[in-house]
């Protein structure tokens, strides 16, 4: 006996109208991408940076204004944090190559627990100072809007650049913001 | 053998390669080697799967599947009304991952092959990150062709392609889903899923059986009827919470309801328990519960009794439980820089499954009178898992 | 029929319109959790699918047994990174 399958068209008016909506909805990452943006505009640039004292590895303490007069960049990072943990040896090779031309890094970690960081430092030494922010006063202070982020300061000590995230390249770009800062 | 057995690949397919989305970052790179063992109802199906997950320039993510079913025995369908056999069923898939700012593109194409069944699958879906990454929006759509085939033996008693049958079947799937972290510690997922599928939908090798005083055994046989078309809805919500000890726990509930008349209710409760750094355990729980489809009976009161008819124990009334047990030991080899880390698991899963409205024709009585059918089965996985 | 359809068409539009510029439009509400506050759920014990290998199996025995299909997707959660 020959079959006949009916088609999708009489039998699942439901199923064309979700098609619809699926295509239709296709066109939320473009708008949504429009919210981002308009958060990442209200951290200001241009404005100083806001001062604070964390403790650091080794011990000490460090504070942001010990390194006026030098190009300093903060960088946010966690150990659970999959590109941050990407970043670090390249954040590394910066700091040893323009830390003698005024320029320094300050790696803030975010995490509640410092043993977690201490353990993956052990494992993954870096050269630059490391400080702990436990109770996320520094990452509130400075409205962290995405892990990792990176705060470039000038020589005055304005937030001149701030990086949300971090992809394959981004080193490039902190390199071109850190040189033309450097030379001011 | 029929459109079920389309969606179970959409749905395997779909699940294997689908990333497991950390929000805007691919999935991690990995490589897994599964051995997996099915044991219950007479019948045992065991095989390998293989699943690679590769980036490239962080911004693509490519994962290949391969897979294999090897099916032995007969199950209590085939007992009673068919010859025992084995059957070996090939799965292919590829997938891509693209990703852009918090968009992720995926599209995918499974390939499943077996001595009567042929099921090509494509999917497509998109990610939206949301919200500072706190809302995730999924959309996706799959849309299946199975080529249905019927094996006969020929006169030397070798198995074939009946040449006089062949059929086929479509399906399409549109989902959605939208995952809300809700605190530190909770994050939950709303997910709801139209399936649709048309063409040939039944086993070309199952029969029904009706009352006939007359016969042997009380009964005689006709073959399956089913509609042309189905339409399906799922939709499930699941919590995941985090337990100040370092633990997790999940739950999840699912509702599913289709134009057949089945309607099923299926919760899930798990717990995960990481110790000592290394290892993991998990445990979980499973209940499901199902309504018959319309057109279903045990025991058809006489020939061509509904339009469609269907004694597949898959479409009765029945409940599950499955229990389930799990263990992972995670390992680093100094000797091998490009391996981040090794892991050997091994899952364990018991299932027993009553059936209200079925019955064990092999513990034949008198018909209608046999006990109701039970099954138990035990699912075991044994896989080894590496990240480079 | 043809009016039917842009009938049909017109109502999806009310569905789409406002859930569209909801997602696009306004954003008063600020993210309650940090992205600095996701350690937990960055936690590998936190992810949906922790093996994605295995979930897609025991799935597969349980569609392939059930009359049960689908509705079990979940993309989302973990560190927030990027």
């Amino acid at each position: 006996m020959p079959y006949r399958p009916t088609t999708l068209r009489q039998t699942a008016p439901v199923a064309r109208l979700a098609r619809l909506v699926a295509l239709a909805l296709a066109a939320v990452p473009p708008l949504t991408l429009v919210t981002a943006e308009q958060a990442a505009a209200k951290v200001a640039a241009n404005a100083p940076a806001p001062d604070f004292t964390l403790a650091a590895r080794g011990g000490q303490h460090l504070s942001l204004s010990q390194y006026k007069g030098q190009v300093v960049m903060i960088n946010f990072w966690a150990t659970w944090c999959g590109p941050c943990r990407q970043e670090m040896p390249l954040l590394d090779a910066m700091y040893q190559k323009y830390k003698r031309m005024g320029f320094t890094l300050i790696g803030v970690n975010v995490e509640p627990d410092s043993k977690a960081a201490e353990e993956y430092l052990k494992k993954v030494p870096v050269t630059f100072p490391i400080a702990f922010d436990p109770d996320s006063s520094v990452s509130k202070l400075y409205a962290v809007q995405g892990m990792p982020s990176s705060v470039i300061i000038d020589r005055k000590g304005n937030a001149r650049v701030i990086h949300k995230g971090y992809r394959p390249g981004d080193e490039n770009v902190y390199l071109d913001h850190i040189r033309s800062l450097i030379r001011e | 053998m029929n459109a079920r057995r389309a969606s179970r690949v959409l749905l395997l397919a779909a699940l294997s390669l689908a990333p497991a989305l950390q929000a805007a970052v691919l999935p991690e790179d990995r490589a897994d080697v599964l051995y997996h063992r099915y044991d219950g109802g007479g019948v045992t199906i065991d095989g390998p799967s293989v699943l690679v997950r590769k980036s490239f320039a962080d911004k693509v993510s490519v994962s290949a599947n391969y897979y294999v079913d090897m099916v032995s025995s007969a199950s209590i369908d085939v007992v009673t009304t068919a010859s025992p056999y084995t059957e070996k069923r090939t799965q292919k898939s590829l997938s891509l991952d693209y990703l852009r700012n918090k968009t992720t593109y995926s599209l995918g194409y499974i390939d499943s092959t077996e001595s009567d069944y042929i099921a090509k699958t494509a999917f497509f879906s998109v990610s939206q990150d949301m919200f500072g990454d706190l809302t995730t929006i999924s959309f996706g759509f799959r849309r299946g062709q199975n080529d249905v085939f019927r094996n006969i033996k020929d006169a030397s008693g070798a198995r074939i392609r009946d040449p006089a049958f062949q059929a086929e079947s479509d399906t399409r799937s549109y989902s959605f889903s939208l995952t809300q972290v809700l605190t530190r510690d909770l994050v939950g997922t709303l997910a709801y899923e139209l399936m649709s599928d048309e063409g040939y939908l039944n086993s070309p090798y199952r029969s029904i059986r009706y009352a006939d005083a007359t016969a042997p055994m009380g009964f005689l046989l006709d073959p399956e009827r089913y509609p042309a078309t189905r339409t399906s809805n799922a939709a499930s919500a699941r919590l995941k919470y985090f337990l100040p000890w370092r633990a997790a726990l999940d739950g999840r509930y699912r509702f599913y309801s289709d134009t057949w008349g089945i309607r099923a209710h299926t919760g899930d409760l798990g717990y995960t328990q990481p110790l000592g750094g290394s290892w993991t355990f998990d445990a979980r729980y499973r209940y499901y519960t199902q309504d018959a489809a319309d057109f279903y009976r045990d025991l058809f009161p006489r020939r061509n009794t509904l339009n469609f008819q269907a004694r597949d124990k898959e479409l009765s009334t029945f409940t599950a439980h499955t229990i389930g047990i799990g263990a992972s030991w995670e390992f680093r080899v100094q000797r091998l820089p490009w391996l981040q880390k090794g892991s050997v698991s091994a899952r364990f899963d018991h299932m027993i499954v009553q059936y209200d409205d079925f019955r064990d024709i092999t513990r034949g009585t008198s018909a209608g009178a046999e006990p109701l059918y039970e099954l138990e089965a035990n699912v075991l996985q044994l896989f080894v898992s590496a990240w480079f | 029929m043809r009016d039917n359809r842009l009938r049909r068409h017109a109502r999806l539009l009310w569905l789409v319109t406002p859930v569209a510029s909801l997602l696009g439009g306004c954003a008063p509400i600020e993210p309650w959790v940090k992205p600095y506050e996701r350690e937990r759920l960055a936690d590998p014990i936190m992810a949906f699918e922790r093996d994605p290998v295995s979930t897609a199996y025991i799935d597969h025995v349980f569609e392939s047994r059930e009359g049960a299909r689908g509705g079990t997707g979940a993309a989302g959660g973990g560190c927030g990174c990027n």
